[in-house]
Formats: C-alpha cells, structure tokens, sequence
C-alpha cells in the first residue's frame, strides 16, 4: 500500500546549526518524487529524517494520517537505497534479497517465492547464489533495489542511489528505476544533485537551496517557468543579462543593454512598472543574426557537437555569454564576428532585481510557505 | 521526548562499561596514588622525597631512559630498512622470514635474554666458541649493552610489522613521481619514504619506548647490576628484605607520569604529521639483482636469524640431557620429564585464564570500539579515554595497583584467578580496541540502517549486520590478543600464586630457580602453542600480513 507523505514545519539542527529551518511539503501518493539541490542544501538531511536516522527538532512528519517522528526507522515500513547500496558484503545476493522478509519471520515458501520473483524482476536471479564482492556496481544497485521493494514497502527513498556508477550505466539504470517505479507504483522519494537525472525519472521535483525549498513542480515547468534566479541558473544552463522594465502607452516593454527593446505581454499585473530586473535567457534562446534588432556582441570561441554549435561571445558591456545553436551546413562563424543578439520572446524569463522571484505570468509552484 | 529516544540499549552499554572500567581500573589506580601520599592517615610527601633525594633512585630512572631511547633507536635502526626491503624488493623466502620475524616478537622477552645469556654469557657457548677463536674473552654481554640487544632483537619486528603497513599504503606513482623529479634510490628513501611513513615511524617508536620501559624480565636476568625502574617497583613491593609498599606505589606513580608525558609528546608530534594515504596501486616489488640484491638478503637473513637465535637455542637445549641443573652430553626428554608434574595445571591455567580474559577482551573492545565511532557523546568519550589509560601504564604498575585496590575486605581478589583475568583484560583492552576501531570505522554507517530499515532493532542490526563484517578482523585481532597473552609476563610475575600459574610464569619461576633444562623444555611448548596459533591465524586472516 502507498503513502503520501507530509512534511509540516520541519526543523532539522546539528547542535547549534541549523541544517533546516522550516520546511514543509506534501508528496502525493504514487509520485516519483525528486529532491534535487547541490551539496550541503539539506537534500539528504531532509530524507534522512522521512527514513528515521536522523533525529526531528521541530514539525511534523506523516504518512497519511499517521505521524512517524518518534516511530523507530524499523517499524515505518519504508524501503530504503543507499548512495553505496549497503549491501551485507556476508550474504549472498538471495540472502540480501531475503533478509527483510525473514525479520518479518515470514513462513520459508513465502520468502523463497517474494525473493524469486524480485531477482527476476530486476534481472538478478541469474546471480542469486553469488557473493556481493562478485557483482558490478549496476548490478549491485539492482540488488539494492530487489531487497528495498521486496518486503513492500509503503515508501521507497533513495539517496544518490546512482552517482557510483559510471556514466553510460547511470543512464540505463535511472531508466530501470523509473520503469519498476511506476509498474509498483510506490511513492518514491528520490536524492539526487543531478539535475539531468532529476529531469528524466521524475514525476515532480522540489529544487532545494540552503535547507529551503526554492520550487516544487514537474520538469517542464521548472525549466521553462523557473520561480527565481536559483532554480533558472541550477536547472540547465542559463544566462543572466542586467535589463530593465519599461511601461510604454500602458505595455510593459523589456529593455536590454545598448538599447533593444522586446515587448513582454505576460508580466504579472503586480510587477507592471519600471523597474531594473535581471533576464534569464537560455542559450538556446538567443537567436544569432549578422545585422538588425539586437544585442551587439563578439564571437569570441566556437565548439562544433554535431547537433549543435556552442558559441561563446562577449556582449557590447562586456557580460559573457553562451548561445547554442542548431548546425547549419554552411560555415561555423569565426571568432572576432560582431553580430546582433535577438531573443525568443516568449521563452525567456524575467526575475526581479534580487532575483528572488520571476515576474511572469505562467509560475507553477507547488511551494507551501511557511 | 528527546531524551527518552536517545537513551535506548547502547545508554545501558555505555553505563555499564563505565563501572566496569572505574572499579577494576579507576579504582586501583586511585588507590595506588592515595598508597603514594598517605602515611598513617597523613598526607606526606616523604616516598617521592626519597625517591628524589637518594642518587640510586635518579639513576634507576636515568638506566630506564637510556636503555628505553637507546633499545627505541635501535629498533628503527633494524625495522624500517628491513620493512622497506621487504615492500620494495622480492626477497626470497619472504613468507618463512615474515612467520619468523612474527614470532620472535610474540615470545616474552625474558626468554630471549635468558638465552642470551646461556649463548653469550660468561660460560656462554658462543662466549666459549670466540674465545677458543681470538684467544681471549670477547666483551660482555651483561649490563646496558646486553639489555638493549636483547630488547632490540625483539622489539624490531614491532616497527617492522607497523611499517610495512604504512607502506602498503603509499601509492606506487608517489614514488615514480619523485623518480620523475630526479630523486631515487637512498636519497628518495629518505626524502620521499620516510617523511610519508613518520606518523607510522612514530607510533611504532612509541610502541617499542613503552615496552622496553616497563620490562621487567630482560634488565633482571641480563642486566647483572644494571637497575631499571620496573625491577624496583618490584624489588621494593616483593623483595626479600626492607620492602616499602608505599614507596613501591610512589615509584609506580612517577612511572606513570613519566609513561604519560613520553605519550603526550608522541601525539604531539604525529599530529604535525596528519595525513592519510591510500594506495590505489600499492608498491610493486622488484627483483633485487646484483651487489644490491646480495646485500639485501643478506642483510635481511642475518638479522632475522640473529632474532631468532635465541627461541632455536632453547628448543635445542629443552632436548639436552642434564644432571642437576646443569647441561651434559647426550640429548632425550630428561627436562620435559622434571616439568611433566607441572604441565597440567600451567597449561591449564594459560588456556582457562588466557581464553576467559580474550573473551572479556573481544567482547567489550568491540562494544566500545561501536560506541566510540558510531555514538560520539561525552558519556563515551570518557570510556574512550579510560579505556587508553592501560596503554601508558606499566605491567608492573597495573599489577601493583591491583594487589593495593584488591587485597582488603571487602573485596579480596589476590590469589584468585579473577584477578588475573582483570589484568590481562585491562593490560590487552587498548590494543584490542584501536583495532576494532579501525575496522569499523571502515564498515559504513549504512550497511546498519539498511538492516534497520528492513526491520532490525538496533542491536539486532549491530549483531547481523555490522558484527558480521567486522568477524575477520576481530578474529585475526583476537589470535594476537591470545599470543600476548599467554606470553604476558609483567603484570602475573605481580599477581599469580602457585595455583594461577601460567606456563610464561612457570618459565620464569624455573629460570629464576637456575633450573635451565625444565625453564627451555616449558618455553619450547610455550612456543608450539605460539606458533600454532599464529598459523591459525594467517589461515583465518587469509594473509601473511600481521597489524596490531
């Protein structure tokens, strides 16, 4: 049976320091659910206290109605991988599997049988009688992942569970995560500092910085809409220009360094007014053009990826910045061209001075304050 | 809310050690200091005034030094080019030299210099054989120098086994860097190896100060005059005329003092050295060819010989027929015959003392070694330190105290088994917990929450997932805990009786006696019992590497 999961008011102190000073989220039952921040953002910290190894300083945690703060780790009835997949190096892979269920004091045949059927399901059954010392790091995480599912677990958290691996099987193992996710269909609450990975397995994804959550939303959102300056430069790459709002004839209007103008129709009533902000435009959200309307800038480098071409230019003021474009089949431009930067109106983003919020209309956050 | 969570099963552990440790440790020691400044309910400085005032206590204490830095230097002298040798090069017969060297350290010194002395003493053979060579008698062994050769010989292979160990950590490109820069050879063995090996170096040189400070048994039966502190301390708590237990407790506490600051300087010192290593790709040997390779091994050959001399020594003289107490032609099984009475209950007692002390040892240096990684708190900081005092505490001092703490109502261990047992706990606990600790400190964290979160409490968790993991190295640590303890010497010579005698007490008491024969036929079975647990050991440990 799944769960979801209420995290009111949370306080997380390391002695005097507090890791985490009020946060609160809701996970709904059956989601895949990502916390996605860098190192030392409480990611961990805050999954930790969901699982029971760290201890509580203030708020509230349920699942469903039931609140777990003072419920020992082992009666919540969680599924748990581990970054280093913590598996017992004694036990052979059918005994790592098992071991749940025989503190569960399950009879033999029920044991045998649950254990078969998770080695098979994640493809590890041919190694059943193996000691750990003798698999690969892929298939470790798989059995990590047999014995966390196999004593159904009302939740299941998983801490990094991929980043010991190597790229290649990064990418195949996150789609085996995402795919026995949904055919369980346990709620799932995923660590990660990858926010690639975040973007391909997730349902939603809360974007943390400094013990807060910054944005909680689905992939798409988070990189089209981002809420702040944060989220914008942590999910994907961006660029940050310095520019100004402009209200013309009742219209607010963008203004960009040397003078170009683009009108924004989709500015909050609430932010309608001059005011300086600051612009998050992604690379591949400039378009490049030898003349006209726009941004004057220096190609300074190129790097040729096949699809696309990088180019890194400096801007008229002096601000770097990247454009990715498209590879045509004629010619790469050559450093030192001056061109003229135009952006694509509606994909660009426009923050606040401090950068603390984004201004347009169309910001999806799932953010409970306070 | 809070407090409750925290205070679970480990709470209990942690209490319960604490008594442990302050009745059978804290508790003597006090004792022993109160023994130090009390006479007749008045607080005196008078037993430190005539440890300070008469010149022969001073230079018990200055032999004690110059023997301890003299037997420490030597041994670094000894150990690291060996430990080098033996990383650096493929030295032929490696595994054989390596039991060896393992085994010359593991038996108690005192039987090294007692053959010491049968080979090279005045009516030595060795003494004989040079004198019949060079037409006169070669110089003595007795005295300073005899000591610091004896102590040397068997104390070399501590720093030889630690350095090894450092070195199977120093990472092979370090060394082909510095090659790279244009430093090889000697001059890379002292700029390169040797600064990375120096938090080891200085630990091992440690390990061998404490030990030849607090031997009892060498300085007594080679140093024919030569006092150290060790004997005092005993001479003035045992001796046959004008003992002085309070002053005997006043030597004992400026040992420990002394013992304290030599500790102290060290950690000072390795601190300025803090640095870990770990090899990706270890030190591979080479063959060593030419002029090198001869000297190496001959080196290597000559000194390991040299230590083992001695143990081969008393084997063979265990089998020489005797008359008296003396040595005659002709070899059978007269000595183990005189002894064969005495054998029973010796071994007896070595196994039932020395296996009832490994299991209080095991048993608790694991639990503190869990509390002390995983459950940092001022509570277990405090058993921490406690359970390191042993570690600067002379043999002879443990013993003292624990005659002076135990030998009045109500509660009167002397004689009895218990109290030996209590002795060897507290004398091995140290060793035993560095080890633990540093095997757990290798086992993550997460291995324990991953049992828990499959449904373990926490102590079943400790006991199927984390006890299980850490099973090789606690057993590979527990066999050497055996060794040291069936040849421990310093701290029963204090204790025992004649119905706690162990098999080294019975050694000792026959050597003493001048009963040579019985003394070599006792040590060779001591030495089988020796031998066969290390070879348990290298065939549980499933290497020919041993670490303490």
């Amino acid at each position: 049976m799944s769960v979801n999961i209420k995290v009111k008011n949370a306080v997380k102190k390391y002695g005097e320091n507090t890791v985490i000073p009020n946060l609160s989220v809701d996970i709904r039952e059956g989601e895949f659910f990502t916390l996605l921040g860098p190192s030392g953002c409480g990611k961990t910290t805050l999954l930790r206290m969901i699982a029971g190894f760290n201890s509580i300083e203030g708020g509230d945690i349920f699942f469903n109605d039931k609140r777990i703060n003072d419920l020992d780790p082992a009666k919540r009835n969680i599924g748990m991988v581990f970054q280093n997949y913590a598996i017992f190096p004694h036990l052979s892979v059918r005994d790592n599997v098992a071991f749940g269920l025989k503190q569960r004091k399950l009879d033999k045949a029920t044991i045998r049988e649950q254990t078969d059927k998770f080695m098979k399901l994640m493809h590890i059954d041919e190694y059943a009688d193996r000691m750990p010392e003798r698999l690969s790091g892929g298939q470790q995480q798989r059995v990590a992942l047999a014995r966390a599912l196999v004593i159904q677990p009302d939740v299941l958290l998983m801490d990094e569970p991929l980043s010991n691996l190597d790229a290649k099987l990064r990418v195949e193992m996150r789609a085996v995560i995402k795919e026995i996710q949904h055919s369980v269909g346990i709620t799932t609450v995923y660590v990660t500092h990858d926010q690639e990975e975040a973007m391909a397995v997730s349902d939603r994804i809360a974007v943390m910085n400094l013990g807060e959550i910054q944005q909680i939303g689905s992939p798409k959102t988070l990189y089209q809409r981002p809420a702040n300056l944060f989220v914008s430069s942590f999910i994907g790459r961006t660029n940050i220009l310095q520019g100004a709002l402009k209200m013309k004839d009742g219209r607010p209007w963008l203004e960009f360094e040397g003078g170009y103008c683009v009108p924004m129709d989709d500015v909050q009533p609430e932010y309608q007014h001059d005011a300086p902000v600051q612009i998050s435009v992604r690379p591949e959200e400039f378009v490049i053009s030898p003349d006209g309307e726009g941004i004057r800038a220096v190609i300074d480098d190129s790097v040729f990826l096949g699809l696309n071409t990088h180019y890194f230019v400096t801007t008229e003021s002096g601000v770097k910045a990247e454009i990715v474009q498209e590879s045509m089949i004629d010619s790469i431009l050559p450093a030192g061209m001056s061109v003229n930067l135009s952006v694509k109106r509606e994909k660009i983003n426009v923050l606040t001075e401090d950068g603390s919020a984004n201004i347009l209309t169309g910001v999806l956050n799932d953010k409970q304050e306070g | 809310m809070k407090k409750a969570k925290r205070a679970d099963v480990w709470t209990l552990v942690s209490l319960a050690i604490l008594v442990t440790y302050a009745l059978f440790l804290i508790y003597p020691l006090v004792k022993l200091l109160v023994a130090a400044v009390v006479k007749d309910g008045q607080f005196t400085w008078q037993y430190f005034g005539k440890f300070f005032q008469n010149k022969y206590y001073g230079k018990t204490l200055g032999n004690s030094f110059k023997l301890s830095i003299a037997s420490t230097l030597v041994s670094l002298i000894l150990g690291i080019p060996l430990a080098y040798f033996f990383n650096m090069y493929k030295i032929k017969g490696r595994t054989l030299l390596q039991i060896i060297i393992v085994l010359c350290c593991m038996s108690a010194p005192f039987i090294g210099a007692y053959a010491w002395v049968q080979l090279r003493g005045n009516n030595g053979s060795i003494t004989r054989l040079i004198a019949a060579i060079i037409g006169h008698k070669p110089p003595s062994i007795y005295g300073f120098r005899g000591i610091v050769t004896v102590l040397s010989l068997q104390l070399f292979p501590l720093v030889f086994m630690l350095v090894s160990g450092a070195l199977k950590n120093v990472d092979n490109s370090l060394l082909e860097a510095s090659e790279n820069m244009g430093i090889s050879g000697v001059s890379r063995f002292f700029k390169v190896v040797i600064p990375l090996c120096m938090p080891t170096i200085l630990a091992a040189g440690l390990l061998v100060f404490m030990r030849a400070f607090a031997d009892y048994g060498t300085p007594l039966l080679i140093g024919q005059g030569y006092q150290t502190f060790p004997v005092i301390i005993y001479n003035e708590y045992f001796g046959e005329t004008g003992t002085d237990h309070n002053f005997a407790a006043a030597v004992a506490v400026i040992a420990i003092i002394i013992t304290a600051v030599i500790f102290l300087i060290q950690k000072w010192a390795s601190n300025k050295f803090e640095f870990h290593m770990n090899a990706l790709h270890p030190i591979e040997q080479k063959p060593a060819k030419g002029l090198r390779g001869v000297l190496i091994h001959l080196y290597s050959y000559i000194l390991v010989g040299l230590s083992f001399m001695p143990q081969v020594y008393v084997m063979y003289c265990s089998f020489r027929n005797t008359s008296g107490k003396i040595f005659v032609d002709g070899y059978g099984f007269s000595s183990y015959k005189k002894v064969a009475r005495d054998i029973p209950l010796a071994v007896r007692n070595t196994f039932l003392i020395g296996l009832l002390a490994l299991a209080a040892v095991v048993l608790l240096a694991i639990l503190i070694a869990y509390l002390v990684v995983r459950r940092r708190s001022k509570l277990n900081d405090v058993i921490d330190t406690a359970s390191m005092i042993p570690y600067i505490i002379p043999g002879s001092v443990v013993g003292i105290a624990l005659v002076i703490g135990f030998n009045q109502k109500p509660m009167v261990l002397t004689g009895t088994m218990f109290i030996m047992i209590v002795a060897l706990f507290i004398r091995r606990i140290p060793y035993t917990i560095r080890s633990s600790v540093a095997i757990l400190q290798q086992i993550p964290m997460t291995v324990e929450e991953a049992a828990i979160s499959l449904g373990c409490s926490k102590m079943e968790a400790f006991f199927k997932a984390t006890v299980p993991m850490m099973r090789n190295g606690i057993l590979s640590g527990a066999i050497l805990s055996w060794v040291t303890i069936i040849t421990e010497l310093s701290t029963g010579v204090i204790l025992f009786n004649r119905n706690t005698v162990t098999l080294t007490l019975a050694i000792y008491t026959q050597v003493t006696r001048g009963s040579d024969g019985p003394a070599a036929a006792l040590a060779t079975i001591l030495n089988v019992l020796t031998i066969t647990s290390l070879l348990i050991f290298m065939k549980v440990s499933k290497n020919k590497d041993i670490s303490f």
